[in-house]
């Protein structure tokens, strides 16, 4: 189903079937050319396939924006294990949701993109790994599967191609930290989702200990509009180092949130007023996380002449990220949004690493007591200080990802920690906003 | 060898092996690069965060522990940017970490204490409260305190990789994680303790050492396990006469560290309440105590008079006395008492396996593994035993060597053995229960993984039923794939006696590749008591007597003028028996407690525990340690001592010689084949593989005599009952 209405200014490709009726069964794929892209591929070399993907300047829409066509590339294809396709859709990052409407509206894109990176890295078995709060995708998926299934798309001799490939659905238990590559690859092995020390990376040693491709749902969506407009007509929609569209989550204080597709390079502004309907209630911009909450935050000013793409963003020091565009209104407290997310983080952290799983919690404690008026003025350096510490020196990205929007929100909004100091309440308690703790 | 890695640590030049790890490279130049988890020989974590260090064109600190050495790699240790991190990563294992240092166990050698010192911050920033979790008990003997962790997974990798039990793991997600028991609210494990000791903080501690006193207010003593025949190192901390603990944290001798239950905390059965502290004498047919000059007194006299008699002396002797009482005693009764009746229990039949390498000339010790080699030789072979519960030492090393170097483990057993998860192949020997049949019977299980004998340690599951006809049609099934192996070791128990050990040693022979073997005896110095002469056949050093002798049971059976038992309880009742009628005319027993055969005698010496006397063992493996004296206990005397008394008294002493435990070692070095070990090695808490082989060894020996208990984990001969911690590890099962 779809959460939103779409917006004129969306650059529909991997939404193209979102709205029309049963969009998410076989036979309305099949009628608008659903799974044709497969068949190209399969008359492909895979040399070619990989060439199309790193011609499309597709880039991994998991939130890390790794070049697709070169991690393929790194599949060991003359190794003697069987080589796996896992579909990362744990989808976790606060403010994200895109994968989401792609399971759901479309699923068998999602399947005819998997099925090409399988003929591209001569692997015959995949798993879609879904986090478990989307438990309830996993029919969806299933209904999908089992209808490629009867129809021949998926299982021995694929279409007459000779290709075998099987497909899984397979769920997570609620853990963030399994988003994380190689924590996930351990959970759909059965194991505690931790990460794993790498080198090797996954395209090399990953699931069950063999060579593996992992790439979020919406990368792998991409694919068969790649495969079969080309990957250059693909790039052009984008930027020249950045091709395609990218899903946007935006939510937040906007009128009209909602998952989006809008081109890479997008306006950031043009994306908040018009695609978004500007700022609820007539207030003001206050901020905006870009890319899911481990996305430094920005100003208001500093959103002026950005644009929705990796470049720009890291121009910003902050990401792209996974696109969940969360916007902040003048009545937000950054307090509270600091300290709401180092919740989710300490709650998150796996516990593996001690940076991580002490400085999160570290970190909570503080905000916590500090939004309730319990901080003192050395308090503010210390969240900054602690986090540094964290930065850089943990197991896996989680202790990053915690600590970057934490620098950002004392850096940037360093006079409302101040607001906060000697017993003041929280100015801006009485206020109504989304962020809630 | 590969060519070696040049790289740079601190301006340092090192040379190291490709893929050896920057942590141990460092080491190899005197830098130390902190770190609690990493650990030599378990698998990598990189959780703890504390190794790490800057290397030249990476963009951020790398964790040296599983940073693999490059060429041209330049590392730097003792910058800012690296003091910062360490100081840091202490800082915030600190937030949640109680400061109790004051009443922790682990005060004074804890890991975290000493990094704290060396690296920390000084001062915590960390205001807000700490998370608190109340302390759990997991078994009788682990404690666990989930604050104090700093999980760095030790312990659940030790279980699981080291001992192959796996008991331990994680639970629960971020801040809270712990490390929790296999069974919900408790263990059931091997209660080996490893744990503990891997531990570097005290969150697991020992149910028999808490709150008893702090670590530098204890004597430590390294000396040998008294109970099976592995001779593990044990390092026994004292404290005003006390043993307090027992750990091998110096990682001496032949065991590096390894210790199961018994020699960390079955040394408990010195301080038993039953244990003997003064000499009993039989007055109006009731044991009465006296003095040890009257006790010396009466038993000299008796001897005298059995001598001046022309009586016959029956001597026993014992698997857990030192080689140099054994020795002094088959002496005594040799020269003294002019009696060649002298035996102990035997537990493997050592003396065929010599006789058969023999054959052929002389043998030296390429022929015998040591415990080190059950760890690098590329293939072994497990004939009887399971191994894990009545060797767990050996298993340790065997295990290790599978984990490390993938060497092929073949097991052909009674029953399923933990060696079956890894085995290149298992074999069951001999009828499942309630089946008929005729023929050798066996069957291949391999590697299944499908170990379902008695997890709990129990017992040793055996069948009576087979035969070695069942194991020889096995290792004929066997035969190929050992031929293709490069070398091999034999480890064989009591299931192989006479023949069966000569046909067993030429089938080893006909593989035609390097074959070590290791006959498997029950206690700490079975071996040594073999090697000593406690035979009738033989002299020490497997020197045939060439004088007829009653063996033990034949002992037993006749009317002896004195029976004399120093460490032995021949008169035990056999399952579900009753014990022999004593039938000797004065029986004389050194013992620490009132066994069977002590309740039956005219004179009870209260003998010192091997923990309470210098002297040397003999492992399993035939390799030589040193024991120490840790504690005194009032009233009783090492049999050395005892043996020099009751000589003395005799007026016998000086054809004997000095009865100090030097004195008789150094006769000992020049007398008997294979014992010319270097000193320093021994004196310095060393092993030495002694090898009496020298060529066949023309006796009889004594089939159907052999017989090993086979105790399990939990158990250790007449010893074991008087171990409390071995007794309630047994009763928390029981009650389960």
């Amino acid at each position: 189903m779809l959460y939103n209405e779409p917006s004129p200014l969306e650059t529909r490709v991997l939404t193209r079937r979102f709205g029309i009726p049963n969009a998410a069964s076989i036979d309305v794929y099949l009628a608008t050319e659903g799974y044709q892209a497969f068949l190209k591929a399969a008359r492909m070399k895979p040399e070619e396939i990989i060439e199309e993907v790193k011609i499309s300047n597709l880039r991994g829409r998991g939130g890390a924006g790794f070049p697709t066509g070169m991690k393929w590339s790194f599949v060991p294809r003359s190794s003697p294990k069987p080589k796996y396709i896992v579909v990362n859709g744990d989808e976790g990052e606060p403010g994200t949701c895109k994968d989401r409407v792609l399971i759901e509206n479309d699923p068998h894109q999602l399947i005819e993109g998997v099925l090409i990176a399988g003929l591209a890295v001569d692997a015959h078995a995949g798993y879609v790994y879904i986090r478990g709060e989307y438990r309830y995708l996993i029919e969806a998926l299933e209904k999908a599967i089992g209808e490629a299934y009867a129809k021949g798309w998926l299982g021995k001799n694929i279409q007459g191609t000779g290709f075998d490939f099987d497909l899984y659905a397979h769920t997570g238990a609620g853990s963030y930290e399994c988003g994380e590559e190689s924590a996930l690859l351990e959970s759909l092995e059965g194991k505690r989702g931790v990460p794993r020390i790498r080198p090797p990376f996954p395209a090399v040693v990953g699931a069950f200990q063999c060579p593996t491709v992992l790439n979020n749902v919406e990368t792998y969506c991409a694919v068969p509009a790649i495969l079969r407009d080309g990957g250059a007509a693909f790039a052009a929609l984008g930027l020249p180092k950045a091709g395609g569209t990218k899903m946007t989550c935006l939510s937040g204080h906007v009128n009209k949130p909602g998952v989006y597709e809008l081109p890479l390079g997008f306006p950031v502004m043009k994306m908040i007023n018009e695609v978004g309907g500007g700022i609820r209630g007539g207030r003001k911009l206050k901020a905006m996380i870009p890319g899911g909450s481990s996305c430094p935050v920005l100003t208001a000013a500093e959103c002026e002449g950005a644009t929705m793409d990796y470049d720009s963003m890291a121009g910003r020091k902050t990401m792209l990220g996974s696109g969940g565009v969360i916007i902040l209104d003048d009545q937000t407290c950054m307090v509270k949004a600091a300290m709401r997310l180092m919740r989710f983080y300490s709650h998150e952290s796996c516990g593996w690493c001690i940076p991580c799983r002490e400085g999160t919690t570290w970190l909570r404690k503080i905000l916590v007591r500090f939004h309730e008026g319990g901080g003192t003025r050395t308090d503010i350096d210390l969240i900054g200080d602690i986090a540094k510490n964290m930065l850089g020196r943990t197991f896996c990205p989680l202790g990053d990802a915690a600590a970057m929007p934490t620098i950002a929100f004392v850096e940037k909004f360093r006079e409302e920690f101040e607001d906060h100091l000697n017993g003041k309440p929280c100015p801006y308690e009485n206020a109504t906003h989304l962020v809630t703790a | 060898m590969a060519d070696l890695v040049n790289l740079t640590i601190d301006g340092k030049a090192v040379q190291a092996a490709p893929g050896t790890l920057v942590i141990d490279a460092a080491k190899t130049v005197g830098v130390e690069i902190p770190a609690f988890c990493y650990y030599e020989g378990l698998s990598l974590q990189a959780a703890c965060r504390m190794c790490l260090v800057e290397v030249e064109k990476m963009p951020k600190l790398m964790t040296a522990c599983t940073l693999p050495v490059a060429e041209g790699m330049v590392v730097r240790t003792e910058t800012p940017q690296v003091a910062a991190a360490r100081k840091y990563m202490l800082e915030f294992l600190l937030t949640n970490h109680p400061l109790d240092c004051p009443v922790c166990d682990k005060g004074g050698e804890c890991e975290l204490q000493d990094m704290t010192f060396r690296y920390g911050i000084g001062e915590s920033r960390f205001t807000d409260e700490k998370a608190h979790t109340p302390e759990k008990q997991f078994s009788p003997v682990v404690f666990y305190d989930a604050p104090r962790c700093i999980l760095c997974y030790r312990c659940v990798r030790i279980c699981n990789e080291g001992l192959g039990v796996g008991a331990l793991g994680v639970i629960n997600r971020g801040v809270v994680s712990e490390i929790a028991p296999n069974k919900g609210d408790h263990l059931e494990c091997d209660e080996c303790g490893a744990c503990i000791d891997i531990c570097p903080v005290g969150a697991l501690t020992s149910g028999i050492y808490r709150y008893k006193t702090r670590p530098w207010e204890m004597t430590h003593v390294g000396t040998v396990c008294t109970h099976c025949a592995d001779g593990c190192k044990t390092t026994l901390g004292t404290r005003n006469d006390r043993i307090l603990r027992g750990n091998n944290r110096d990682s001496s001798g032949v065991s590096d560290g390894f210790l199961c239950i018994k020699g960390r905390y079955a040394f408990d059965f010195y301080d038993h309440p039953e244990r003997l502290t003064t000499p009993l004498a039989r007055k109006n047919g009731k044991l009465e105590e006296v003095s040890w000059a009257e006790a010396l007194e009466i038993t000299a006299r008796k001897f005298r008079e059995n001598l001046d008699a022309r009586g016959a002396f029956g001597v026993i002797g014992s698997n857990h006395t030192t080689n140099e009482e054994n020795y002094y005693l088959q002496k005594f009764a040799r020269q003294v008492l002019g009696t060649n009746h002298i035996d102990h229990h035997r537990t493997g039949d050592v003396v065929a396996l010599f006789d058969a390498l023999g054959e052929g000339g002389s043998a030296g010790r390429e022929k015998l593994a040591t415990v080190a080699d059950l760890y690098k030789l590329k293939a072994v072979l497990i004939l009887g035993a399971d191994l894990a519960l009545e060797h767990p030492l050996l298993s340790f090393q065997v295990r290790a060597n599978y984990r490390h170097h993938r060497a092929h483990i073949y097991a052909v057993t009674p029953g399923s053995v933990r060696e079956d998860k890894y085995s290149a192949m298992s074999i069951r020997v001999g009828a499942p229960a309630g089946s008929a049949g005729s023929g050798p019977r066996w069957e291949p299980v391999s590697g299944s993984g499908s170990a379902d004998g008695d997890p709990s340690g129990f017992y040793h599951p055996r069948n009576a039923e087979v035969s070695t006809a069942d194991y020889f049609a096995a290792l004929e099934h066997l035969r190929d794939k050992l031929k293709a192996e490069p070398e091999l070791v034999i480890l064989f128990d009591d299931s192989f006696q006479g023949n069966d050990v000569r046909r067993l040693v030429e089938f080893g022979n006909s593989l035609g590749i390097p074959v070590r073997w290791v006959c498997l005896v029950d206690y700490s110095n079975s071996r040594g008591a073999l090697d000593m002469g406690i035979a009738p056949e033989l002299l020490p050093g497997y020197e045939p007597s060439g004088q007829p002798g009653m063996r033990l049971h034949e002992m037993l059976a006749a009317p002896l003028g004195a029976l004399w038992v120093v460490g032995a309880n021949p008169y035990e009742p056999a399952p579900g028996g009753t014990s022999p009628e004593r039938r000797a005319g004065f029986l004389v027993v050194q013992d620490m407690f009132l066994t069977e055969t002590a309740r039956l005698a005219d004179v009870v010496l209260p003998a010192a525990s091997s923990y309470e006397k210098n002297g040397t063992f003999t492992n399993v493996t035939g390799e030589l340690q040193r024991l120490k004296r840790a504690v005194n206990v009032m009233g009783t005397k090492p049999d050395l001592e005892i043996i020099g008394f009751i000589a003395r008294e005799m007026g016998a002493a000086a054809a004997l010689g000095p009865w100090a435990p030097d004195a008789v070692f150094e006769e000992i070095r020049k007398n008997v084949r294979g014992y010319d070990v270097p000193a320093p090695v021994i004196a310095s808490g060393g092993a030495a593989q002694t090898a009496p082989l020298n060529g066949r060894i023309a006796v009889e020996a004594a089939p159907g005599l052999v017989r090993s208990e086979h105790n399990g984990l939990f158990a250790s001969g007449t010893l074991g009952r008087y171990s409390r911690v071995l007794n309630s590890v047994l009763e928390s099962r029981v009650g389960r």
